[in-house]
């Protein structure tokens, strides 16, 4: 049986044109699920970073690493390890509130480490930075309010300590 | 010096070696085929009737050659036109540079006349491809290309380039060519490997085009003789092993020999060398096999664990990993297991032989008898192809062109003539082919009469799809939805037409009489031969099945 899991991986790209469009081709030819994707530049003006949340099983991502890691742009791909890794996402949720839950849906927002980014027209966005399962539990936590809009980034990785990647 | 982009083109290919391309010329290739027509002394262009000819034919040159295969073609609909032949080497793992123009800079996504987005379009069936934005980043560009065409696992790339930039000067330096570099080193524990086929009891090697390309042949028989181990082969790799010669059991898969996919089956090692265990030779991956522990060397990492689990892997060139792997390899012999594997050949198919009627394995036989031993042999796809894997008793590994595994009905006419072109007056080329692929691009005879190019084909006219037809016959109740399009075609008028040569044959005796003819004239033949319609690829194994599900008749 094939056991269904999430794992988050880093690729480091040249950062020319097309690559993305490359990756994500890649991606839905050989049907590789991406939950979340994010490129961002990095400290080398020449790369890009992608992160990719993707799901499926062991030797699906065994595929991934292998065919992403043949792109000729690719310079490195690595699977993040949990257990010594930071991963991070940024949330905004718009709530429509009334006077009297303003206080409360804000109280909760700090109490999740988040803060409120717009307060106006009857409306407060809650901006949120953590780890998925958090953002998740804090939607959760306020499914009592009306929530009107929600954007989320997708998830961004980096190992802790003193450990980087040479090229 | 200062040269205009269409002119470093042409330098840079003739830089890495390069003096024979095929295309089409249009509107935003103009300058590049002013450019040739400037350098036409040192560089030879083979205008074809239709681009997808053209990018069949650079791929029928790599193939007969082993070079990088070049095939050009203007915007829009010319490189839309090459993206089954770009596709198909990309399949096959062809070296080709596909060389596409597109509209000036300043109209790119405009939806301007004939502007197409090739290189979105050619993502998934290209190894990389690049779009050239500015002059001065062409040569270094175009020397990319062949680079990473000829590397590792070759494949296609294509570069399009936009009309201005081929009108742009700047200054342009000569280099030496690019070298290819087929792999760093080997990764896996070849001596555990070797450990393994030495203690085996029942060892059997499948093989496929990594053999080929990396022209380990030598190599894999010292192997194969060494360590007294059957073997057999995929399409892609026909040729490599000589007909007859010991321990080769012929084709696998689907259409292979029963003997060959019976010791697949039964052995207790299998150990498959530059080949992707695909669903025509592992019709079940579950089962393929299944009594072995398998070793799977590639060059391509991606292919490891892809369709089946290996429980032994080595990365590297296949020629590198067989000679370190012959180093702790032990002589041995399997007698129990060759008479196993003689017992099963007594049950391998026969076809029928026949005074009066041409037979298709008759026709392949006589054809190779001819023509000889080191003539070329091309095909189509479809019934055709895989009598001409069976029966074709070839014994050079460049000496078969076939699209494997994009399966492209159309390939064979357009392939013949660049191999042709690439292997010259002194090789025979013949062209195997259906009255369904033909249809295709047979076209392309007027290429062959244009340029004197001899490439005989023998045509095997059963007037239906016979294949599908098969398959239609065989699970679909023989309802022949569109397999029977009772064509009337008059094959020797048509090539006629266009200025070559025709035959229409019935029986042995008219097929023998014009294939010599055809071995004596100059440009294209054609040999119309009338094939029973009832006449079946066997044995064949259907898909998602096994060796136990082979059907005989």
């Amino acid at each position: 049986m094939k056991i269904m899991k999430q794992r988050c991986m880093v690729v480091l790209v040249d950062n020319n044109a097309g690559v993305l469009a490359r990756i994500s081709s890649l991606f839905v030819q050989r049907g590789f699920n991406i939950e979340s994707l994010t490129v961002s530049p990095t400290e080398n003006e020449k790369l890009s970073r992608l992160t990719i949340m993707t799901s499926g099983d062991e030797k699906t991502f065994q595929q991934i690493i292998k065919q992403t890691g043949k792109l000729v742009e690719t310079r490195l791909i690595f699977l993040v390890e949990p257990s010594f890794s930071m991963v991070r996402e940024l949330m905004l949720a718009k709530y429509r509130v009334t006077a009297d839950e303003s206080a409360g849906l804000s109280e909760l927002i700090a109490s999740y480490g988040g803060k409120v980014a717009d307060a106006s027209d009857g409306c407060l966005v809650a901006q949120l930075s953590d780890t998925p399962q958090v953002l998740d539990d804090f939607l959760s936590a306020a499914r009592g309010f009306k929530l009107i809009e929600l954007g989320r980034t997708g998830v961004i990785a980096m190992e802790r300590g003193n450990v980087s990647y040479e090229l | 010096m200062v040269l205009n982009g269409s002119e470093i083109l042409v330098n840079v290919l003739l830089e890495q070696g390069v003096d024979t391309v095929f295309g089409y010329p249009g509107g935003a290739v103009l300058n590049i085929y002013d450019a040739l027509y400037k350098y036409r002394d040192k560089i030879t262009h083979y205008m074809t009737a239709h681009e997808q000819g053209a990018s069949h034919a650079a791929d029928g040159y790599a193939r007969a050659t082993g070079k990088t295969g070049v095939v050009i073609a203007t915007s829009g609909p010319g490189a839309t036109n090459l993206v089954t032949g770009i596709a198909t080497a990309y399949m096959d793992s062809v070296p080709m540079v596909a060389i596409t123009g597109t509209v000036p800079n300043n109209l790119i996504g405009a939806d301007s006349f004939q502007e197409v987005y090739i290189a979105g379009i050619t993502l998934p069936i290209t190894k990389h491809n690049f779009v050239v934005r500015r002059v001065e980043d062409l040569a270094d560009i175009l020397r990319r290309a062949f680079e990473i065409a000829g590397s590792g696992r070759p494949g296609p790339v294509l570069v399009d380039i936009p009309k201005d930039v081929t009108a742009a000067k700047t200054e342009y330096e000569a280099k030496p060519a690019v070298k290819t570099v087929r792999c760093d080193g080997i990764k896996g524990d070849v001596r555990e490997v070797a450990e393994l086929i030495n203690r085996s009891e029942r060892p059997f090697i499948y093989f496929g085009g990594g053999v080929r390309i990396s022209e380990a042949g030598e190599e894999l028989r010292q192997l194969i003789e060494t360590a007294d181990i059957p073997a057999s082969y995929t399409l892609m790799a026909a040729g490599v092993l000589g007909y007859g010669e010991k321990n080769n059991l012929g084709l696998i898969g689907m259409h292979g020999c029963y003997s060959a996919n019976a010791a697949a089956n039964r052995a207790d090692v299998m150990i498959a060398i530059g080949t992707r265990f695909s669903d025509r030779v592992a019709l079940n991956p579950d089962k393929f096999g299944h009594n072995a522990r398998i070793v799977h060397i590639d060059i391509d990492p991606g292919e490891i664990n892809k369709n089946i689990i290996a429980d032994y892997s080595i990365v590297g060139d296949v020629k590198e990993v067989l000679t370190e792997l012959l180093k702790h390899v032990k002589p041995a012999k399997h007698d129990a297991w060759q008479k196993q594997i003689a017992r099963w050949k007594q049950d391998d198919y026969k076809p029928e032989a026949s005074e009066t009627e041409l037979k298709p394995h008759y026709l392949i036989e006589k054809a190779c008898e001819i023509a000889g031993k080191d003539a070329v042999y091309v095909t189509d796809v479809g019934q055709h192809q895989m009598w001409a894997a069976q029966f074709l008793h070839h014994t050079h590994p460049r000496n078969f062109l076939t699209s494997g595994g994009l399966g492209t009905m159309g390939y064979g006419y357009g392939a013949a003539i660049g191999a042709k072109i690439a292997r010259g007056e002194d090789t025979t080329v013949v062209h195997f082919t259906g009255d369904g692929s033909f249809h295709m691009n047979m076209n392309e005879i007027c290429t062959a009469v244009s340029y004197g190019v001899h490439v005989i084909t023998v045509i095997f006219n059963n007037s239906v799809l016979g294949m599908v037809r098969q398959w239609q016959g065989a699970f679909y109740d023989r309802r022949f939805s569109s397999s029977e399009p009772e064509r009337v075609t008059d094959y020797k008028a048509v090539a006629e037409g266009f200025g070559g040569h025709g035959f229409r044959c019935e029986t042995p005796e008219e097929f023998e009489t014009a294939m010599k003819q055809a071995m004596e004239m100059d440009g294209p033949v054609w040999i119309e031969c009338i094939v029973d319609r009832e006449e079946k690829v066997l044995p064949m194994i259907p898909g998602g099945k096994t060796v136990h599900d082979t059907i005989f008749k």
